[in-house]
């Protein structure tokens, strides 16, 4: 899933600064499974503004919904009735949420209340790890199942690098080195030999590098 | 011959080869490389120009290797994946090589995160090993990497760093005989200390024969001091600098650490001459570029032969 990080409250405090009517917008995707961006965060978030702007003493409502989902038109459209009656709208979706807003929205102003970080999973309870950069065209079964792309921290397809130490990276030791995992998992499963090959230049045209990327699925259009 | 470079001949003609590296100036202080230049002059058959090393700002590694070539020393140029693309990079290749590089030395480079801008966005669009195989394609094929033809293809002698202290010790060898299969024709190591390990680093790769497919030059970095010593062990990831060493040093005045240094240096180089494998050393007097001859001598290594 997507992953996320709340922003800074003061950050939200200068987005929202002299706008009245405020409307904190959440998401039932990726944000409500990583904690960040779903019903419960939209209440915390909008109480903590309330209490801080009465503090400060300024005026204003601040209100609350969560859709369904931001990254779809179908969704985005049930704000259509009420949408203009918001000086500004906090999305603490992925930063899909506001881009789809800002466009169908076009005279609200539209703020992202969080920082979209990456895709990845969780780990345990509360902790949440990178595990893919989206580079559109997934190798990871030649890895033992490990992403050398967005896990190691200089995306070598022929790792590991002479930094790697004690099985952490060489950027910092609460960084795992992913070769060193790769290494291992492989020598476990008894495909060490297959490491030997030397990976040619890989294709970046499918990752952003080739510019933003457009799926058609011409059996799905309507 | 693939280029011909004094580095090439030298190895090819089997003697105990010496190289040493220079770091290029944080500006661009053009006296600067030819002070440090005028130590290296005559004791090494080439030197390594560092690329932003450590991630640090420094004056290009091309522009430095020109200054080297008008001073008549010959230049390792070193390029790191980080900062540019397989654009740039043949392209700085093909410029360097107009310019009368002829030894390359392929590196992935250290994480940004290390260096002075942090904050700065990274490439790797190759990796070293990818890097090496583009090279070999460009000097061999006579192509681009997309197999275009090349207006003037570039004779260069391939080189690649190995760290036999990185981790997994057990991935080490296969490390580097992958980087041969790319294509790499000689390799500097890491600075050794742990001369235990690196023999049996050796004796792995003398195994699986790899001695006989590549240069491997030993790398040589002298303790200027108990401090230096106990910080790289510390702070510098993938390095092994064993306690008796730290132990030595301990055990001499501080005025006498740096001669002690040398002297461990001296004894190191004398070592690995007898190691099965071992084609020759780098010498890497970090900013102590006037103490490298003191240690090249020392080692019985000079004068440097000549070969036509
Ligand atoms: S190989 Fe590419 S698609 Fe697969 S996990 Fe890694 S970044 Fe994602
Ligand atoms: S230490 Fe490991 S994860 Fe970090 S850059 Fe090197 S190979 Fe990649």
């Amino acid at each position: 899933m997507i992953i996320g990080d709340t922003k800074p409250l003061e950050e939200i405090l200068e987005m929202i600064e002299g706008r009245e009517r405020v409307l904190v917008l959440g998401c039932r995707g990726c944000v409500t499974v990583c904690n960040v961006g779903g019903e419960k965060e939209v209440g915390i978030l909008a109480t903590t503004l309330r209490i801080a702007r009465k503090k400060a003493g300024r005026p204003g409502a601040v209100e609350e919904r969560t859709l369904e989902r931001q990254c779809d038109p179908e969704y985005i459209e049930e704000l259509a009735d009420v949408a203009g009656d918001y000086d500004a709208i906090v999305s603490i979706a992925c930063g899909v949420g506001p881009q789809f807003l800002s466009e169908r929205y076009p005279d609200v102003r539209v703020f992202p209340g969080i920082n979209t970080t990456f895709i990845g999973g969780a780990l345990e309870h509360g902790v949440w790890a990178e595990r893919c950069q989206s580079c559109g065209n997934c190798l990871v079964h030649h890895f033992g199942g490990l992403c050398p792309i967005a896990r190691c921290s200089k995306s070598l397809m022929n790792g590991p690098c002479g930094g790697s130490a004690s099985g952490k990276c060489e950027i910092s030791p609460d960084v795992d080195c992913v070769w060193h995992l790769i290494v291992e998992k492989m020598a476990k499963m008894g495909r060490a030999e297959e490491l030997e090959k030397v990976w040619p230049t890989k294709n970046w045209l499918t990752s952003r590098d080739g510019g933003p990327r457009v799926r058609i699925r011409e059996d799905l259009k309507q | 011959m693939k280029a011909g470079s004094n580095l090439e001949k030298v190895l090819e003609a089997g003697h105990f080869a010496v190289t040493g590296e220079l770091g290029p100036p944080r500006g661009n202080n053009v006296e600067e490389v030819k002070h440090k230049a005028s130590f290296l002059k005559g004791i090494v058959e080439s030197v390594n120009i560092t690329d932003n090393q450590t991630a640090v700002v420094r004056m290009s590694s091309v522009a430095a290797c020109k200054i080297l070539i008008d001073e008549g020393l010959e230049p390792n140029l070193q390029m790191v994946c980080r900062d540019r693309n397989r654009i740039a990079l043949q392209s700085d290749l093909l410029g360097a090589t107009a310019l009368g590089c002829k030894n390359v030395l392929c590196l992935s480079g250290d994480h940004q995160r290390f260096g002075d801008h942090p904050e700065g966005k990274n490439v790797f669009d190759l990796d070293s090993m990818q890097l090496i195989a583009m090279m070999k394609k460009m000097r061999d094929e006579k192509v681009f990497l997309n197999d275009k033809e090349l207006d003037g293809a570039p004779a260069i002698f391939i080189g690649a760093a190995a760290n036999p202290f990185a981790d997994p010790f057990s991935f080490r060898v296969t490390r580097l005989a992958k980087k041969i299969a790319a294509g790499v024709d000689f390799i500097q190591t890491q600075c050794i200390y742990n001369m235990a390990k690196f023999r049996e680093y050796m004796k792995q790769a003398v195994d699986r024969g790899l001695h006989e497919k590549v240069y491997l030059l030993a790398g040589i970095t002298p303790l200027k001091s108990v401090g230096m010593a106990k910080y790289m062990a510390k702070f510098v990831p993938g390095m092994d600098v064993p306690e008796e060493l730290i132990k030595r040093l301990s055990g001499v005045d501080k005025k006498q650490q740096a001669a002690e240094g040398i002297k461990i240096a001296i004894e190191q180089i004398q070592e690995m001459k007898e190691i099965e494998g071992v084609a020759g050393v780098h010498v890497m007097a970090i900013e102590w570029e006037h103490r490298a001859k003191e240690i090249i001598e020392g080692a019985g290594l000079l004068p440097r032969p000549v070969v036509d």
